[in-house]
């Protein structure tokens, strides 16, 4: 088989690191703080290395656009079992102001100069949540897309994905070339172990910057204010039934 | 002695695993290193290995812990019931 699968995969603040919002009200605090990859990425990287395990695949890329420490994401994802990397260096400045249009165009360049047939992404990043960037990705390469997978399979010349849409499953043929995004139960991703990470220091990480895809990165959108979500309200303890049925009433539960 | 390496490199790979423990490195080096340890003056080839097989266990089970663990918190921020509620958090 000579398919080539495109991944891509962010750096994220970890998941399990409480997020704190920024003085100036722009953004959250991410100097000192752990960081990974995105979860439904590292889901993306597995299911890419699964097929290739099958012989469906050729070779898996994984693409990162970030700083310098992005290829440490990179790292992460070749010691999951990704052949190489890309790194598409973008400062830490930009970066909180680099939008999914911007990373869809860059995937896509990326995958018509690398003679990608499938691009695997997480469906969502769990940072910004925008859920984008594989749907427009394929608007732009005029590929069919199949999001929030939970089975890929190979058949001939197309992909049987079933996918997770509210209320229940659904199933859809997509022909390749076509951009998949990966739902949460798609598979269990495997741990990037110390001697993993290793062995994959010595494979190729590709460096370059937007704009030698040609892809522009100026922002669209003005970030006007990042809040807290509200604290939850305290409490409070009732004597009998009787009062506790007449609060009820008063906030319109029953 | 042709173990030793092998030993070495489990208690590395156990290390750095530590680094993510839900109770923390130190307390997890402390715990790592007691255990081995305690197992210092053993001398027979077979025992030693079969430390080493349960050193890999370990590594197995943690690597396990780590993917529920992200798992359980990722299925409780993005899926509130059993379907549905797909792209947003906390919208009832």
């Amino acid at each position: 088989m000579s398919l080539k699968v495109l991944v891509g995969c962010k750096r994220v603040i970890d998941y399990a690191v409480k997020i704190r919002v920024r003085p100036d009200k722009l953004g959250v605090v991410t100097d000192g703080i752990k960081h990974s990859m995105n979860p439904f990425d590292e889901i993306a990287i597995e299911e890419a290395v699964r097929l290739k395990e099958k012989n469906i695949v050729k070779e898996v890329i994984a693409v990162s656009c970030g700083p310098t420490q992005a290829q440490e994401t990179i790292r992460t994802a070749l010691a999951m079992g990704a052949d190489r990397g890309i790194h598409v260096e973008v400062p830490a400045k930009e970066m909180e102001k680099l939008e999914p249009l911007h990373v869809s165009k860059i995937l896509a360049k990326l995958a018509e100069k690398e003679q990608a047939e499938l691009v695997i992404v997480g469906k969502q990043a769990i940072d910004d949540d925008t859920n984008a960037t594989a749907q427009m990705t394929a608007g732009i390469l005029n590929w069919p897309q199949a999001t929030f997978a939970s089975k890929i399979e190979k058949k001939d010349d197309f992909l049987e994905v079933i996918r997770e849409i509210d209320g229940g499953l659904e199933t859809i043929k997509v022909k390749l070339p076509a951009v998949v995004s990966a739902d949460l139960r798609l598979n269990e991703p495997r741990y990037a172990t110390l001697p993993n990470i290793m062995k994959a220091k010595k494979k190729k990480i590709e460096k370059m910057k937007p704009a030698d895809l040609g892809v522009d990165t100026t922002p669209h959108f003005e970030v006007i204010e990042v809040t807290d979500p509200p604290a939850r309200e305290a409490g409070i303890k009732v004597e009998d039934v009787d009062t506790l049925l007449l609060k009820l009433k008063e906030v319109g539960r029953i | 002695m042709s173990l030793r390496p092998q030993v070495i490199q489990l208690y590395k790979n156990l290390l750095y695993l530590g680094r993510e423990y839900p109770m923390g490195y130190e307390y997890f080096r402390e715990k790592l290193k007691r255990s081995f340890l305690k197992n210092k003056d053993a001398t027979d080839p077979e025992q030693i290995k079969m430390m080493i097989g349960r050193g890999e266990f370990v590594i197995k089970e943690i690597e396990a812990l780590y993917m529920l663990r992200k798992y359980r918190t990722l299925k409780r921020r993005y899926y509130d019931n059993e379907y549905g509620n797909r792209a947003g958090k906390d919208t009832q």
